[in-house]
């Protein structure tokens, strides 16, 4: 009896506080229909009270969220152009002065109680959720597989970008998880997108994709983002990628040769040794069909039975030794895709071949 | 004990007497981590303060007219804790609501109230010491209010020792413990003024 009493207590006292916070909620926190003007051209009616970043989401406005709206990524950056009171103490560690100044806020961290201006850039309008099946996976080194991904619906974005995939709870993992890769197909190709994902040990989402996807799973995407593209210039352009860098260097590629462009361009791809290598002859095919595209493979490590003909050192020497030998006159651009060390060496190596920093582009994973 | 006091002496005495931190030690984990700045410190004081009084009643009433006559004395810690917990939400999305600026500076120290000892030691002193509706209200409100104090001379302490030429093996927690050892020690010298719990 007197744990029944102590159950049917502990219950009720729990559900009456539960519908005074929800009555609360309904009422305190109804802000009614208000109003976010986006760049000065698109005015969304909706419903006041949650977050930017989940309000714009209901509206399918995607901000970039690595975090999921925790406050722990700082990647939702909106500028809001209405004085919506000081910036709280949760955005402070992710905002610099210039920003602060510039009216910048993390779109998770505010809410919208009443009409807003905000701005954001015109691009996320094309970020959309799509929900995909897996067509193929191949292995196409040891660690690295390369997924294919049909889209119910046809997908826009520029070569080099990227998407976010989000892998559903599973096993000891709680909750979705999101991870970026770049898109290995090229834009021409609309109704999917293929990603090269290499395991990286202990990784949630790698881990998922390499041990449990299989072909007709069913994921979500979330895409495309990023500012990793070619750029519209006659410069030489330097690739420079390792592993699963791969990935958006090949997109650039293929939208090049699909567009008849003409530029000169040399493709420096590193790896250890010749089971880190793939596409090889794919690339072979490329630099037929484009004159003036070099691709050089280098090895750092090639092992005796490899019988390695190509360059072999790290992949910064093999740059500096190409470019040394062009001479540092000709105007360069350069795009690398790789993990932050040798993104920051190859960054050394071409400032010191006269390769201006704002002509260096990069996605960095670590 | 059920003695008549004053309920302003129990206020007194909550605050000064029997400080919630430096004579009881409740509430020590936010009374160091939040005391780098005399400002949130402040903040913090005030949430506590505030918090501490009204979830001294309410859980007065609680425990008297619903717990107690059900004889569901050892259920309290549990439902202290849920009527606090859902308190704390209750007010943040007042606050929210109706006072923008309030909810900037409390903003973030409202959810850490919800475990912050000092909050449930206080109710649990309120229903040991059978204090009346009016003696908890102003016990609450007391405690809290030493609560505040000593936060608010803690940071200030601390923000003054960072100019100082500190030997290097005190800077930070070590310096800090010290601060309040000291504190409590000058505390102690109100005890007796005061002959209440």
């Amino acid at each position: 009896m007197q744990i029944v009493i102590s159950a049917l207590v502990i219950g009720g006292i729990s559900a009456v506080l539960a519908a005074i916070l929800t009555i609360a909620d309904a009422l305190v926190n109804n802000y009614g229909e208000v109003s976010i003007r986006v760049n000065d051209s698109k005015d969304l009616k909706v419903k006041g009270g949650a977050t930017l970043l989940s309000t714009l989401a209901s509206e399918k406005i995607f901000i970039p969220s690595a975090c999921g709206g925790k406050g722990s990524c700082g990647l939702c950056k909106v500028k809001v152009l209405t004085d919506i009171g000081p910036i709280l103490p949760t955005e402070l560690p992710y905002l610099s002065e210039k920003e602060k100044k510039n009216k910048i806020r993390l779109s998770c961290q505010i809410k919208v109680k009443s009409d807003i201006s905000i701005e954001i850039p015109e691009e996320l309008f094309n970020i959309r959720e799509y929900i995909a099946s897996v067509s193929s996976i191949v292995d196409v080194t040891h660690d690295i597989k390369e997924v294919f991904f049909d889209l119910e619906n046809e997908i826009g974005f520029k070569a080099g970008q990227y998407v976010q995939l989000i892998v559903p709870a599973h096993g000891d993992i709680k909750g979705e998880t999101m991870r970026a890769y770049s898109m290995s197909s090229q834009p021409s190709v609309k109704n999917g997108v293929e990603l090269l994902i290499r395991l990286v040990p202990n990784g949630i989402v790698t881990t998922y994709i390499h041990k449990m996807l299989k072909v007709g799973d069913r994921i979500r995407i979330l895409g495309p983002f990023g500012d990793f593209f070619l750029r519209d210039t006659d410069s030489d352009i330097i690739f420079i990628a390792g592993g699963s860098g791969m990935a958006p260097i090949k997109s650039i590629i293929h939208d090049m040769m699909e567009r008849n462009m003409k530029r000169n361009a040399y493709y420096f791809f590193g790896a250890r040794s010749k089971r880190d290598l793939f596409y090889l002859e794919e690339m072979k095919e490329v630099e037929r069909k484009m004159p003036g595209f070099h691709f050089i493979p280098a090895l750092s490590d090639p092992l005796p039975e490899d019988s390695w003909s190509g360059e072999t050192g790290l992949i910064t020497d093999v740059v500096d030794r190409y470019l040394s030998e062009q001479g540092d006159e000709i105007d360069r651009e350069a795009y690398l895709c790789g993990s932050p060390g040798m993104i920051n060496a190859c960054i050394g190596v071409l400032t010191k071949h006269n390769v201006l920093e704002e002509k260096i582009f990069y996605d960095k994973f670590g | 004990m059920g003695v008549p006091l004053n309920p302003f002496v129990i206020m007194i005495a909550a605050a000064l007497t029997s400080n919630m931190v430096l004579s009881n030690f409740l509430g020590m984990c936010s009374f160091i981590s939040v005391s780098k700045d005399i400002k949130t410190a402040n903040g913090l004081g005030m949430a506590v303060t505030f918090v501490l009084t009204l979830t001294s009643v309410l859980n007065y009433i609680v425990y008297y007219y619903i717990l107690l006559p059900l004889n569901l004395d050892y259920l309290r810690y549990i439902v202290f804790i849920v009527v606090i917990a859902a308190f704390v939400q209750f007010l943040e999305m007042v606050i929210d609501r109706f006072s923008p600026a309030l909810y900037i500076n409390l903003g973030i120290f409202l959810p850490l109230i919800t475990v912050n000892c000092a909050i449930l030691g206080g109710v649990l002193f309120m229903i040991i010491r059978e204090y009346s509706l009016i003696q908890s209200l102003f016990f609450g409100f007391g405690s809290g209010a030493g609560w505040w104090l000593a936060i608010v001379a803690l940071s200030a302490m601390r923000m003054r020792m960072r100019e100082k030429d500190l030997p290097p093996q005190l800077v930070g927690p070590g310096i800090t413990m010290i601060i309040i050892g000291i504190m409590a020690l000058a505390f102690m010298g109100f005890s007796g003024m005061l002959p209440v719990q």
